[in-house]
Formats: C-alpha cells, sequence, structure tokens
C-alpha cells in the first residue's frame, strides 16, 4: 500500500469500515450497507425490488424458488504483491461472475457488484417462470388468490407470455382438507415451503411438508395430523400463490374489491396490528399487519375469525327500551331522554358505572367523566382473564387493561366485588353497564340485578344482561368506531373505523356524550382524546393522527410479547432477517 | 396552432333583407313534405322502412334481420354444450362494469357434485338492465366466454324489479354456446 | 219570460258552440297538425298510431284514423299527470298564471267573424258573439294581457330559468305590440271600419284586401272592373307591407318560431314553464296554441277576406236555404275554417323551416325595422287613401317627403348600428 495514496484521500472501504459497513454496487450505484445485510434486503433497501416466492424476512431463507436469482461481481483477486487497481473514486473494478446467484441467502461484501437487471438476470427470471407454471393450473379466475398472487404479478412482469410446454400436467390432489381452517389445492402449490418453514419455525407444530419427488413433489400433512394450530391462517397469508386458501374466506369476495383499512385487534391485551378487509359495509376478512413491536407479521385464527358478530343476527340495531317486562324499540332521542330524567331522580350516591376493558381510552375517558358529573363512584371494569399462549394471545383478554390504569387511575377491576354487594344491598338503584355482559362475564345472577330500579346496558350483541336492562343501547363495534387503546406492553394505538354501524348503533363515546360526560357540540372522537390528553399526562402532546399505524410507547410495562422474544433470537442467530 | 381571423361575410342587401332566403327555405321544407307524402322520402326505398320517410313502423317491422353482427344487445350467460355453467364467477365483469350494473355472489359447487373439479360457479348472478349501457365490456374481460351480449334489444318490464335479470333470466337469454372450455378438461 | 231570457240562451249558446266546440278543437287540430307536418317536413312519419282501440274490445282489428285521436291521447295523459307543486313557489301566482294565459286567447274570440248569417226558425243570428265596433282594438287589448300569465309564471316559478323566460316574453310583447298596433291602422284606414264583421262584408263586395280579383262592378274578367280598381291595386303597396309586418308581429306575440325565445330549449331549459308540469303546463301549451289560432284568425279576416268565398258568391251562398233553415252562414263558417287552417299549416312550415332568432335581432327587427316600417307605411296608405281627393303638386310634394324621411331614416338606422366589431383573437 502507497504511502501517497493513503496522506492524500482515504478509501471508499476505508470510509464504510470506519461506520461497520460495506460498499455495494447495485445497477451501477454504489451504497452502504451494514456488513451481512442480504442481498435481496440490500437491493430492496435501494428501491429495487428482486422478485422471490420462498424467501420471507421472518423465516430462514431455504433459496429453493430460485426466482431471486441476480448477477454478482466481485473485484479480481490480485497477484500477490500487485497493487489492486482502483478508478478514480476508489473502487475496485468488479469482475463479473458468469452464473447468477440467489440473492435471498447471500449476504454483502466490500466492494461486491449485484446486477438486478440485464439480459442474464431476466433470461433466468423467464425461465425459472416458466418451470414454475408447467405444472400450475391456469384457473386465475377461479383461485382466490387471484388479485394478490405473487406468481400471477411476476408472471406479467417477468414471465415469457406464453407456454412451450405441450405434455400434460402433473396431477396432483385438490381441494385437500388438511385442517379444520386450511383448505390445500396441491395443483397451485409452486413448493416454496414457506408454510412448512412457518409451521416449524414460527408456531412450532411443524405438521406440513413435501413427499415425493421433481415434478411429484406434493405439500401434505403429516399422516394422523391436521393442521389445526391456532396459527394455521398465518400459512394461507404467506402463501405466494392460492394453494393454501382460508375456508372462512374461501369464494367469498375478490380482493380487489376489498378496501383496507388498518386497525388493531381487541380480543387480547396484545393489541395485535390488524387491516380489515371490507366491501360495501361488510367485513370480509382480517389479516395481521406488519409490526415488529407487537405482532411481527402474524395473528392467532382465534382472534382472526372472530368478526362475523358484527353482522350477525344477534346485533343490537336500535335502542330498546322495556316496558311491562317487553322491549319495544325506540328512538334514540326517546331513550336518552328517558335514561337522563330517570338518572337525575337519583341521588348521586344510588348510581353506580361499569365499563368495559374493550373500551377504547376516550370511552373510558368519558365514562370517568359521566361518573364525575353524576356523582358516583369511578367506573369499574370487569376483569377477563385467559390462557396465554408461547406466542402472541395474552392471558389479560382485555385489550384496553394498560389504558383504563392510565385513564381511570388504580387498578380498574378492584371495585367489582365492593359493587356487586353494594348491588345486593339495594344500596346502588341505578347501573350504567357499558360494553359489558355483567350476567355471563362478570357473574353477576339475575336475582343481584333484580332489586335495580333501573339498568341500562351498551353493548353492540344482544345477551343476559341486554335481556335484563331496562333500557338497552346499541353500540358499535371496534370495526366500526375510532379510538385508542394501550396495549399490554404499553404501546398506544388506533382503532380506525372500517364499516358504519349496523342499523342505528352509535359510538359508546356518542352515547356518553349525550348524557353529559362532555360539551354537546362535541363531534369528533379527536376532540374527546384532546380532552382526555389534557388530563392524563402519558397522552400529553399527542393527538389521534400523531399516534401512527405503528402505535406510539406511553407507558413502560414489563409485559414481555413471547412470539417476538423468539424473533430475535433467531435474528440475532442470524437464522432470518427480521 | 396558427389563429385563423375569419370576418364575417358582407351581405348585400338582398341578403340582408332576408326574404329570399325565407322562400328558398319554404320551398326547401315543403319539398321534403311532399316528397315524403309521396312515399320518396331519402332511404325510403334502400332502408325497410314503412316507404313515409326513414322511419320504421316498429312492432309490426322490425330490424332484427338486419342487426350487424357486432350488434351488442342484452348481456346473458351462456352455458356449454353439455348445460354446464360457463361462469366460475371470478368478478371480473362486476369489477369491469362502467354503471356497476352487476352483481354476483360467488358459491363453491358442492363436493358431491360430478364437477366439482371447477370449484366455482355464482350463486347468484344478477344484472341491472336499467343500468346496463351496453358497452360490452363484461363480454371482452370474460375470461371464460361465459357472458355475451345478445341481440335481445327488447328490455322491458313493468317494475324496477322486473328489469334485475337474475341467473335464471339470464341463461334462458343467453342459450348455449359450443367450444372449447379448459376448465372441463384436463389442459389447462 | 221565455222572450225575455231568448237572448241570453242565444248568447249562451254562441259562446259555447263558437269557444267550446270551434276554436277549442283547433287547438289539438293544430298540435296534431303540427306533428304530423312537421314530421313529413323532416322525412319521418309522425304521430299515425292512435286511433280507436277496437281490439281492446274484442275486435279484429284498431283503426288508427291516421293517429287523429293522438291529441286527445296527449290531452289525457297531460290531464292524468301528477300535478307537481314546488316547494319553493310563490303559490297563488304559480297558480294563476296559467289561466291567466288561456283565457285572454278564449276571450278575444268573441269578436271574430266566423261567418254570414244563419237562419234558425225565423231567427237570423251573426256568427259573432259579440258584434262590437272595435273589434281589432279589443283583440290586441285583451291578447296583451296574456303576457301577464307569462311574466308571472317566470316570476312566481322562483327559478332562474323561467324568470329569464319571463323577463324575455315581456319585452318582446310590449316591442311587437307597437308593430302590430301600427300595422294596421292602414287597413283600418282603407275600411273606415273596426268593425270586423262589416270588414269581412266591405270584402265580400270589393274584394279582398290582398287579393281584390273583384269589386262592386264585377271580377277581373270585366272591362267595369278594371276601370274602377286602380285604387285597390295601388293599396296592395301599403296593404302588403302591413301584412307582412301584421303577420310577423303576430309570430312573435304567439311566442312561436322564429321567435320562441322565452321558452328556447337550448338556452332556458323550457322557459317560463320550467316548473310546471301536467295540466297547468298544457294550459300554457293551450293559450299558445289558442293564440296562434285566434291571430290567425285575425289575419284571415283583415286581409283575406274572412269566411267569403269571393267572386260575388257569397251573395249566394248566404241565400241557400234546407228546409226553411238558412244554412249559408255554415258554408261560410267551413270557409273561414279552410282559410284557417291553411294559415295554421303556414305557421307550422315557418316554424319548421325559419332558425330561431337572436335576442338582439329580434330587438332590432321590432324597433328598429318594423316600427318604422310601419309607421312610414301609416303614410303612404293616406296618401293613398287621400290622393283623389287631392291636387297632383300635393301628392307629388307629398311623396317626395314621403322618400325624404324613409331615406332620412334608413340612414339614420344605418349610421347607429353598431360597426362590426373587431375579432377577438
Amino acid at each position: 500500500m502507497s504511502d501517497s495514496h493513503s496522506a492524500t484521500a482515504k478509501k471508499p472501504r476505508d470510509l464504510a469500515a470506519e461506520k461497520g459497513l460495506v460498499n455495494v454496487q447495485i445497477d451501477g450505484e454504489w451504497h452502504q450497507f451494514p456488513k451481512g445485510t442480504r442481498m435481496i434486503e440490500a437491493c430492496r433497501q435501494v428501491g429495487q425490488e428482486v422478485p422471490h416466492y420462498c424467501y420471507h424476512p421472518k423465516l430462514s431463507s431455504p433459496g429453493n424458488c430460485r426466482m431471486c436469482l441476480v448477477q454478482m461481481g466481485m473485484p479480481p483477486r490480485p497477484t500477490p504483491g500487485v497493487e489492486p487497481d482502483v478508478d478514480e473514486e476508489g473502487y475496485q473494478p468488479i469482475g463479473w461472475m458468469p452464473r447468477p446467484v440467489i440473492a435471498c441467502a447471500n449476504t454483502v461484501s466490500e466492494n461486491m457488484g449485484i446486477k438486478t437487471r440485464g439480459e442474464l438476470v431476466e433470461k433466468c427470471r423467464e425461465g425459472v417462470m416458466e418451470f414454475l407454471l408447467i405444472n400450475h393450473p391456469l384457473d386465475c379466475p377461479i383461485c382466490d388468490q387471484a388479485g394478490e398472487c405473487r406468481l400471477q404479478e411476476h408472471s406479467v412482469e417477468h414471465g415469457r407470455g406464453e407456454s412451450r410446454f405441450v405434455d400434460m400436467k402433473v396431477k396432483k390432489p385438490k381441494n385437500v382438507d388438511i385442517g379444520p381452517r386450511i383448505r390445500l389445492d396441491d395443483e397451485r402449490c409452486i413448493m416454496c415451503s414457506r408454510c412448512i418453514r412457518f409451521m416449524d419455525e414460527v408456531a412450532d407444530d411443524p405438521v406440513l411438508g413435501f413427499t415425493q419427488r421433481g415434478t411429484h413433489t406434493t405439500l401434505t400433512v403429516h399422516p394422523g395430523r391436521l393442521l389445526d394450530s391456532n396459527y394455521s391462517l398465518n400459512t394461507a397469508d404467506i402463501c405466494p400463490v392460492g394453494a393454501l386458501t382460508s375456508n372462512d374466506f374461501r369464494f367469498q369476495m375478490r380482493v380487489w374489491f376489498l378496501k383496507e383499512t388498518p386497525s388493531i385487534d381487541v380480543n387480547c391485551g396484545t393489541g395485535t396490528n390488524i387491516t380489515i378487509w371490507t366491501r360495501g359495509n361488510q367485513i370480509h376478512r382480517i389479516t395481521p399487519r406488519h409490526n415488529d413491536e407487537v405482532n411481527s407479521t402474524w395473528m392467532p385464527d382465534s382472534h382472526r375469525l372472530n368478526f362475523h358478530y358484527i353482522d350477525a343476527e344477534t346485533r343490537l340495531t336500535e335502542p330498546l327500551i322495556k316496558e311491562g317486562g317487553q322491549h319495544r324499540p325506540a328512538s334514540w332521542q326517546e331513550s336518552l331522554e328517558l335514561l337522563t330524567s330517570k338518572l337525575e331522580q337519583m341521588e348521586a350516591g344510588q348510581i353506580a358505572i361499569i365499563a368495559s376493558g374493550r373500551m377504547c381510552n376516550e370511552e373510558l375517558f368519558l365514562s370517568q367523566q359521566l361518573a364525575d358529573k353524576l356523582g358516583c363512584e369511578a367506573p369499574t371494569l370487569v376483569a377477563r382473564e385467559g390462557e396465554a399462549d408461547k406466542l402472541l394471545i395474552a392471558a389479560d383478554r382485555n385489550p384496553n387493561t394498560t389504558g383504563a390504569k392510565l385513564v381511570l387511575g388504580g387498578d380498574p377491576y378492584a371495585g367489582l366485588d365492593s359493587l356487586r354487594s353494594k348491588i345486593k344491598d339495594g344500596a346502588i338503584k341505578a347501573l350504567l353497564v357499558f360494553g359489558e355482559d355483567i350476567i355471563s362475564d362478570a357473574g353477576f345472577a339475575d336475582t343481584d340485578l333484580a332489586g335495580l330500579e333501573l339498568l341500562v346496558q351498551a353493548h353492540h350483541s344482544t345477551n343476559p344482561t341486554a335481556l335484563a336492562a331496562d333500557i338497552v343501547l346499541p353500540t358499535a363495534t371496534f370495526a366500526e368506531k375510532r379510538g385508542s387503546m394501550v396495549n399490554l406492553s404499553g404501546r398506544l394505538q388506533r382503532l380506525n373505523r372500517a364499516i358504519e354501524p349496523q342499523g342505528h348503533a352509535r359510538d359508546d363515546w356518542e352515547i356518553l356524550r349525550d348524557l353529559g360526560a362532555i360539551d354537546k357540540d362535541t363531534h369528533l372522537i379527536e376532540d374527546v382524546f384532546n380532552a382526555m390528553a389534557a388530563k392524563v399526562s402519558e397522552f400529553s402532546d399527542l393527538t389521534l393522527s400523531k399516534i401512527g399505524h405503528q402505535g406510539l410507547i406511553v407507558t413502560e410495562t414489563n409485559h414481555k410479547i413471547l412470539l417476538l422474544e423468539k424473533e430475535r433470537a433467531a435474528k440475532a442467530a442470524g437464522k432470518i432477517v427480521g | 396552432m396558427a389563429i385563423i381571423k375569419v370576418q364575417r361575410p358582407k351581405l348585400k342587401f338582398g341578403e340582408k333583407i332576408y326574404l329570399g332566403a325565407l322562400i328558398r327555405g319554404f320551398f326547401l321544407t315543403m319539398r321534403h313534405a311532399v316528397r315524403t307524402i309521396l312515399g320518396k322520402s331519402v332511404g325510403a326505398g334502400t332502408l325497410k322502412s314503412s316507404g313515409t320517410g326513414v322511419t320504421m313502423q316498429f312492432p309490426e317491422q322490425t330490424w332484427d334481420d338486419q342487426l350487424p353482427e357486432y350488434y351488442r344487445g342484452a348481456p346473458a350467460l351462456v352455458t356449454d354444450e353439455e348445460d354446464r355453467e360457463r361462469c366460475v364467477s371470478c368478478q371480473l365483469c362486476e369489477f369491469i362494469c362502467p354503471p356497476k350494473a352487476i352483481k354476483i355472489i360467488p358459491g363453491e359447487i358442492p363436493t358431491d357434485d360430478k364437477w366439482a373439479k371447477v370449484e366455482k360457479r355464482p350463486k347468484e348472478f344478477e344484472i341491472d338492465m336499467i343500468r346496463c349501457i351496453y358497452c360490452g365490456m363484461c363480454e371482452e374481460v370474460c375470461p371464460e366466454q361465459a357472458i355475451y351480449l345478445r341481440k335481445d334489444y327488447l328490455i322491458t318490464g313493468y317494475s324496477r324489479e322486473d328489469m334485475v335479470h337474475d341467473k335464471k333470466k339470464l341463461y334462458e337469454i343467453g342459450g348455449k354456446r359450443v367450444g372449447l372450455v379448459n376448465k372441463w378438461n384436463e389442459l389447462k | 219570460m221565455i222572450e225575455f231570457l231568448t237572448p241570453f240562451i242565444i248568447i249562451l249558446i254562441k259562446v259555447i258552440f263558437l269557444t267550446f266546440l270551434v276554436l277549442l278543437p283547433l287547438v289539438p287540430v293544430s298540435v296534431y297538425f303540427e306533428r304530423r307536418f312537421s314530421a313529413v317536413i323532416q322525412d319521418r312519419v309522425g304521430p299515425n298510431r292512435v286511433g280507436l282501440p277496437l281490439t281492446l274490445f274484442g275486435f279484429k282489428k284498431d283503426f288508427h284514423l291516421f293517429g287523429l285521436v293522438q291529441p286527445m291521447a296527449d290531452g289525457i295523459k297531460l290531464l292524468l299527470k301528477e300535478d307537481f307543486t314546488p316547494s319553493h313557489v310563490n303559490k297563488a301566482f304559480y297558480w294563476l298564471a296559467p289561466a291567466l294565459t288561456v283565457v285572454p286567447a278564449l276571450i278575444t274570440v268573441c269578436v271574430v267573424p266566423f261567418g254570414s248569417d244563419i237562419t234558425l226558425f225565423g231567427h237570423t243570428e251573426s256568427l259573432v258573439i259579440a258584434d262590437i265596433n272595435l273589434g281589432p282594438l279589443f283583440v290586441f287589448a285583451v291578447a296583451s294581457l296574456t303576457v301577464y300569465g307569462i311574466t308571472l309564471a317566470g316570476w312566481s316559478s322562483n327559478s332562474k330559468y323561467p324568470l329569464v323566460g319571463g323577463v324575455r316574453s315581456t319585452a318582446q310583447m310590449i316591442s311587437y305590440e307597437i308593430a302590430l298596433g301600427l300595422s294596421i291602422i292602414p287597413v283600418l284606414t282603407y275600411f273606415g271600419e273596426l268593425n270586423l264583421t262589416r270588414i269581412v262584408e266591405h270584402q265580400v263586395d270589393n274584394g279582398w284586401l290582398l287579393l281584390p280579383l273583384w269589386n262592386a262592378y264585377g271580377s277581373v274578367f270585366s272591362a267595369a272592373y278594371w276601370e274602377h280598381s286602380g285604387e285597390q291595386w295601388l293599396f296592395m303597396i301599403p296593404a302588403l307591407i302591413a301584412f307582412i309586418i301584421f303577420t310577423v308581429s303576430i309570430f312573435a306575440e304567439t311566442n312561436r318560431m322564429p321567435f320562441d325565445l322565452p321558452e328556447c330549449e337550448t338556452e332556458l331549459v323550457g322557459g317560463y314553464h320550467t316548473e310546471y308540469s301536467s295540466m297547468k303546463f298544457a294550459l300554457f301549451f293551450m293559450g299558445e296554441y289558442a293564440a296562434m289560432v285566434i291571430g290567425s284568425a285575425l289575419i284571415v279576416t283583415l286581409f283575406l277576406g274572412g269566411w267569403s268565398l269571393g267572386f260575388g258568391l257569397d251573395k249566394h251562398i248566404a241565400a241557400l236555404e234546407v228546409a226553411g233553415f238558412g244554412i249559408g252562414g255554415l258554408i261560410h263558417m267551413m270557409v273561414f275554417g279552410g282559410k284557417l287552417l291553411a294559415f295554421i299549416l303556414f305557421f307550422i312550415l315557418v316554424r319548421w323551416t325559419v332558425p330561431r332568432f337572436r335576442y338582439d335581432q329580434l330587438m332590432k327587427l321590432g324597433w328598429v325595422v318594423f316600427f318604422e316600417a310601419a309607421l312610414i307605411n301609416v303614410f303612404i296608405a293616406a296618401l293613398i287613401i287621400a290622393a283623389p281627393q287631392l291636387g297632383a303638386l300635393i301628392i307629388t310634394i307629398g311623396a317626395i317627403v314621403l322618400i325624404a324621411v324613409t331615406a332620412a331614416i334608413i340612414w339614420v338606422a344605418k349610421v347607429s348600428e353598431d360597426k362590426t366589431p373587431a375579432l377577438r383573437a
């Protein structure tokens, strides 16, 4: 190494090495990447999407689809003792390899060159596409994946347009029942093995695998086993073609009609990020949304499929008033006026409010405001415990326990037992229940409630408490309202309205507003959030729109999401990209 | 583009007084009137019309045998030679339909059906003929050659409901259409 | 008692007969002719279907009757349609306006002589409801009330297009009424008469104003006619000018093409009746056609001899008797009806030939051309009529002055005319 060079200017490799980076030329442009970056990720970061099937950042990279072939080059190894050539910018010339390499499993190195375009790469892709399509049936009009199918997309972008294959295609099993929620069409499978790796590495239930060889390779489930993991539907999400489809969504609606609304799941305290897919006023499916701090890219089936109650027969669609033991439909105005006048007749100590851990922060805040206005005690919540699994499902099945703690202060579940005894004693005459079925979920008996003069139930679906209630107010479900919740790890996240409320149902916060919890002229939930932010220090300086789609940490808890722990360990071990 | 200034024509006195043109106009219109009454109007002979003017006396005289090959009438579903539904309810026509006249509810073919391999067919298929603009895009987009614009143009009804063609009616209008359909064989 | 009531009964019968059995049926008839005539002009067929729907009653074949029943079907349809009153209108005037357009048109019919006298049961009755001595003036006075209906319709609709239509109509009618009135002064001077019945009788004896082919001395074929017809032929000049101005002005008064700017579809949707539907719209429609019929009747009466057949035949017709009833009047009525229909057809021909005027052209025609021309025409007529009593010198001076004034007016009109504006690039 000559002294004159080092004295004048540092070489690019040294500049990059100082930051722990390496120089990589992608399609003629030099970039810097951290050492160990996969080539496919490096290309993605500079806007060159390399087509791929088997590669998934959250899974290991077997490199078996060969779709991500790119041309790679390294500087030629100099003869010992000879100084390597450098151009005026300090880069060594690249010696391009005659054969392509897969971009998904190789990492970048200093002075490497990658070509994602060019004749060689395009020919390779065309060839791979042609091989993949040899046995793939052309039933896109039938296939549910059409519209979000990688094979379709890459076929348009990189395929050759027509097949040269003249023989009979290999016939494989179709419409195979491999699990309670998943259906397999083996003809469409392109053997990317994503589903096999997911079940093995993430769901920890390795029931899927390939049998046979070559053209006859067939995806199948282990004999005597079923794909019945609570995470099985994620395989349908990651399947790049229509081989694995969800029984629930199968043949219901084409994806190009669906509108995507980012929101969060409300079935447990994890607060899984979801996308709600709707057409018109109907939800057709729910899929997980990428958030590395909450759910990675997965979600449990039980939570994903829990949306059919939204347009079920059991939905409450208009306010009901009980007269002579029978409920009759009433207008909002009538029922709210009746409720207000009845509450006015009560003394402050005779009223109690039960809210729900499924309500969003704004609604909890307003229910507390209402309690202050009525002069009664702070709202009590009903705890909802379940069994935690080792991945995403938390033991606390209320999605907003942390939020309730922040908004209401203290332990929101603590007051339930004393309230129960007060109701039994007859000290409480009026009970307002928001979003909870206290008979089924809080262990109240019909006889406990018989002593009440006024029982109000605000809920989205009919339930035993509603049957006993004097006034029933229909409310919106999680997909029909906006608001914010804080998950168990202290992350403030946002619910978005994907569809309009069914019938005459209203948001809880609007009911609370009409009962006087906040100024009657409040028409936006943003204003409620701002009012709340003024009172709750954790939310100060925030607005609903500042939360963003990925959420914000507002408080520290020591809650660990096990799936993320596992994923971080795999990433640290270099098994996955993460 | 160059701008061409056009000057108003200078009118002569005779033209200004307007009477000559008026009288010529009267003669022109009267000539048309007389020729029409005599059955000698333009196209009275060549077009298959009533002879009085170019008008066709509609219910008695129709244009049916002169409809061109490309005539676009009511859209309809067709079956193949073995009366199998060609439509697989891919909903591309519903997607492409400019006035949103088509409504499809997809359905699965029961597994005990002979053609269960095809898996999918429309449970309901409705075309609102009040909305339909006969553009033919549904025919063009159909990947299964299942929807065609037939030559029916007398689409009438006494109510809005009558004007919604359901699946049964659509197959009734459409009839059969022979030709290879890949989805029934093992070729695709 | 009966004797006391007879005149009233007779008047009532005449009103009913002439208004509701003669004039009103002419409205649907002219609508039918409008549609059929416009159709053949445009190489079409027109309504030819509606006739006697005998198949409804079990017969084998319908009788189409050339579609003559079409206007009746139209009428029934209009009557049965929903009578819709928009919420934003001024209701009282909105309801009043259609009546105000029809009623004047029907009232004017009372001075029109439909035929010569008829004799029934020894009674001799003229075929005119009110044989008053100021026929044309009465017609103008009453007919100009129509504009109130249109203006009220435009204003009370409380909507922009009707308002513009109503305003246009008002301006148009006021402008053309002047030309209308002035243009027939020569005619009235010539007849020396304002009673329409006697004007017609004068034409029976002395030839129609525009066709003086006979006079008291005989017809064109006799020498005596030629000796005494010089003044008649000379008067053809002012009579023709008056005829043109009067006819065109009637077109403008009745809002017919080419002067239908108050309801011109391309600019104003439906004009003053945009907000009207059902029978209220039909009343406007009827009013328009009734005005057309009355206008034609007036033109026929003043210029084309009214009910007379001419050539001295009228006396024989009037004397016709069948079983003691003088039916000459009825024949004369048919003659009148024939002339009327011919003129209505002319109206229709004009509508389907001449394109619509621009509004400024309409106003210019009314105020700059017709007003001046009618005024000069009055003096020309006066000169011709007075000529026999005046010396040659005075006639010559009069003629020269008239020519000079005419030239001056034309010059002023030409000078004051806008220069053709430079075209914008």
